[in-house]
């Protein structure tokens, strides 16, 4: 009999193959020994294996990836054939007389014990980098298999409670076939990352480490948030059909790539992507995106140990406007929230999410700022680059930024260095205070746009990863559909475009509502971008603004949701 | 012996790059390596022992060798951290 697990449908498609647990914490017995020299030469074994191991996950890293992501495993390498490390682990086993395995946790538990008791978040972190070794030679003791994603050799489905960023760059799209996880909503990390690279995934399907083992078969459906373990033949033969039956739609979804994405009567609006690394580009080039509407910059600032230098950040910017033929919003980093930079050693926050993040640390730290922004105008050089700024509250902020941007351009000149002078500089609303002076900021920005899943956060006061709660957060909310207009309106009347970020701009649900608004550009996962332009293309402009004014009509955010899902 | 005292310039002190660095020149040399840093002193040719020190920006640290090349060990490594690890 198959077993059946619900979660949150996180990123389209069907996918059969056996499960990869991704388990850090390993099982081990401990006993005395007495013959203590042959337990010293496990251990010495066992860190030989791992040595060899992790030199092969290095190369591939570093050929895949590049030499920073490899990095991180040069550390590793040291930690295996650390000196004191196998001193400590050598005393136990003499002087306890117990097995390999129970000195070798101890040592590295004592190890780890005293990075997490220095009074520093990055040093605590790097306890995690100590047990992941530590835990690697406890496999390769115990004789279990420790194959990691960076050394896959067949296909598989990573099952896991949640991926870590570090664990997502180093896969391999041919081979990952889909993701299962027990945490996460539609918009964490391992959900945002799966649609980016158009694999397959559940999200918080609960239970799911405990009840599947690895090399047991699964389907995933990424379409409807299921997981099926050991499917039964039935199963398998409805699943292939259903995989074929999406493979189909995306087919012919695929005939409309390069045609415009224009109502029935003529309104044209623009599709376009959301991206974090330059290697997503070629997703979005491939879903017929028309050019990049949010540049998540500061995954250039992520998983790694010191602030990206000026050249990196150019190069990368670069590299996108360089690939993609249309305009590209970089919208400059926001860190803070839910993303940390653990090298900065920032605050520890009661509230992050209202805290200390995005253009409110840019500003505190100009420094740091105007390397990213020297970075972009450079690039600016090479394609229709355009500059967006987060989180913004306040017009002073907009100000001070702006006067920043100024003063660096100013430098830019005086270097004679190259860039685009009328370059648009714009911003998110994501924030209510924003969305309610939207007319004030109108006049000294290019452009909006619209940041919704920090927006519905804000507004309904919701966290958007706390599942106790996750009915409250509400993209159909009345106070949402008419903060969007407001928006909307508030950037017309200045003659500048409005557009919008968010997971929103993705759902075709809300693409009718959106269009008789008025939204003029819809930024979203590339993988979206097919089905929003065939629900834009069936309508005419003026049946769109019907139904938005009919949608504006309601009361309740579960009137809203069901008058446009039966549209 | 032969010891030095240095002080980290690196703005993020001694991370994971720079710890890796001078555990991979410390490795280099045949002399007992140790560095000293708030009264705790630990084996420079171990990562995990670095690290544990936590060492900050301007960190004081005694760098400190004893055998037969303890000399080019000690100026070695000051040279590498005064360096700033080539960041």
């Amino acid at each position: 009999m198959s077993k059946h697990l619900t979660g949150v449908a996180a990123s389209p498609g069907v996918a059969q193959a056996e499960v990869l647990v991704l388990e850090d914490n390993v099982d081990y017995e401990e006993y005395s020994v007495t013959d203590i020299e042959a337990e010293k030469e496990r251990l010495e074994d066992a860190i030989q294996e791992s040595k060899v191991q992790l030199e092969k996950i290095k190369d591939k890293v570093e050929e895949e990836m590049g030499a920073e992501h490899a990095q991180i495993f040069s550390a590793h390498l040291m930690a295996v054939e650390d000196p004191e490390l196998i001193k400590a682990v050598e005393k136990k086993i003499d002087e306890e007389q117990v097995n390999a395995e129970a000195a070798l946790d101890h040592a590295i538990e004592d190890f780890a014990a005293k990075l997490e008791a220095l009074d520093n978040e990055y040093m605590q972190e790097r306890a995690g980098d100590f047990r992941d070794v530590g835990s690697r030679i406890l496999k390769n003791l115990l004789g279990l298999n420790t194959l990691s994603i960076a050394e896959l050799d067949h296909e598989v489905i990573l099952v896991a409670d949640d991926l870590a960023p570090s664990d997502t760059a180093q896969i391999d799209k041919n081979l990952v076939k889909a993701f299962a996880t027990e945490i996460g909503g539609r918009t964490s990390h391992t959900a945002i990352m799966a649609r980016s690279m158009e694999i397959p995934a559940v999200v918080g399907a609960s239970e799911i480490v405990d009840k599947v083992e690895t090399g047991d078969q699964v389907i995933v459906d990424g379409l409807e948030g299921k997981v099926i373990i050991k499917p039964t033949e039935e199963e398998i033969a409805e699943y292939e059909k259903k995989a074929e039956e999406y493979q189909e739609r995306k087919e012919r979804l695929a005939q409309i790539k390069d045609l415009p994405a224009e109502t029935t009567d003529g309104h044209q609006v623009e599709l376009v992507a959301n991206i974090g690394t330059p290697d997503d580009v070629e997703g979005a080039n491939a879903n017929g995106a028309e050019g990049i509407g949010l540049y998540r910059s500061e995954f250039l600032y992520m998983d790694r140990d010191s602030l990206p230098s000026e050249e990196e950040q150019f190069e990368a910017y670069k590299e996108v406007a360089e690939k993609i033929d249309g305009p590209i919003v970089i919208r400059t980093m926001d860190i803070g929230g839910d993303k940390e930079l653990p090298y900065l050693d920032m605050p520890e926050e009661m509230n992050p999410f209202l805290g200390y993040r995005a253009i409110r640390m840019c500003l505190d730290q100009p420094e740091i700022f105007k390397v990213q922004l020297r970075a972009i105008l450079r690039a600016s050089a090479y394609g229709d680059v355009k500059i967006m700024y987060p989180m913004i509250s306040a017009v002073e902020q907009l100000r001070e930024a702006n006067q920043i941007l100024e003063e660096v351009k100013e430098e830019l000149r005086a270097e004679d260095i190259d860039f685009d002078d009328d370059l648009e500089v714009g911003m998110m609303i994501e924030v209510p205070a924003a969305a309610m002076t939207a007319d004030i900021l109108a006049k000294e920005a290019d452009f909006f746009s619209i940041g919704t899943n920090d927006l519905i956060q804000y507004t309904t006061a919701t966290d958007r990863m706390n599942e106790q709660i996750a009915n409250l957060y509400q993209p159909f909310h009345p106070a949402l559909l008419r903060l969007i207009k407001r928006v909307v309106d508030a950037a017309h009347a200045e003659g500048n475009w409005a557009g919008m970020c968010g997971e929103m701009a993705g759902d075709k649900r809300l693409a009718p509502f959106l269009l008789g608004v008025g939204l003029d550009e819809f930024s979203m996962s590339a993988v979206s971008i097919p089905e929003v332009k065939d629900q834009i293309r069936g309508l005419s402009l003026e049946e769109a603004q019907e139904i938005a004014e009919k949608a504006l009509s309601y009361d309740t955010a579960g009137e809203v949701e069901e008058y446009l899902s039966q549209l | 012996m032969k010891k030095q005292t240095v002080v980290i310039k690196n703005e993020t002190g001694l991370h994971a790059r720079p710890a890796s660095m001078l555990v991979d020149e410390a490795s280099g040399y045949d002399s007992d390596i140790n560095l000293v840093y708030e009264g705790k002193e630990v084996n420079a040719k171990s990562i995990m022992g670095v690290m544990s020190l936590g060492i900050s920006q301007d960190g004081e640290v005694v760098v400190q060798a004893k055998g037969s090349d303890e000399e080019e060990a000690v100026e070695a490594i000051v040279k590498l951290i005064e360096s700033g690890f080539g960041e």
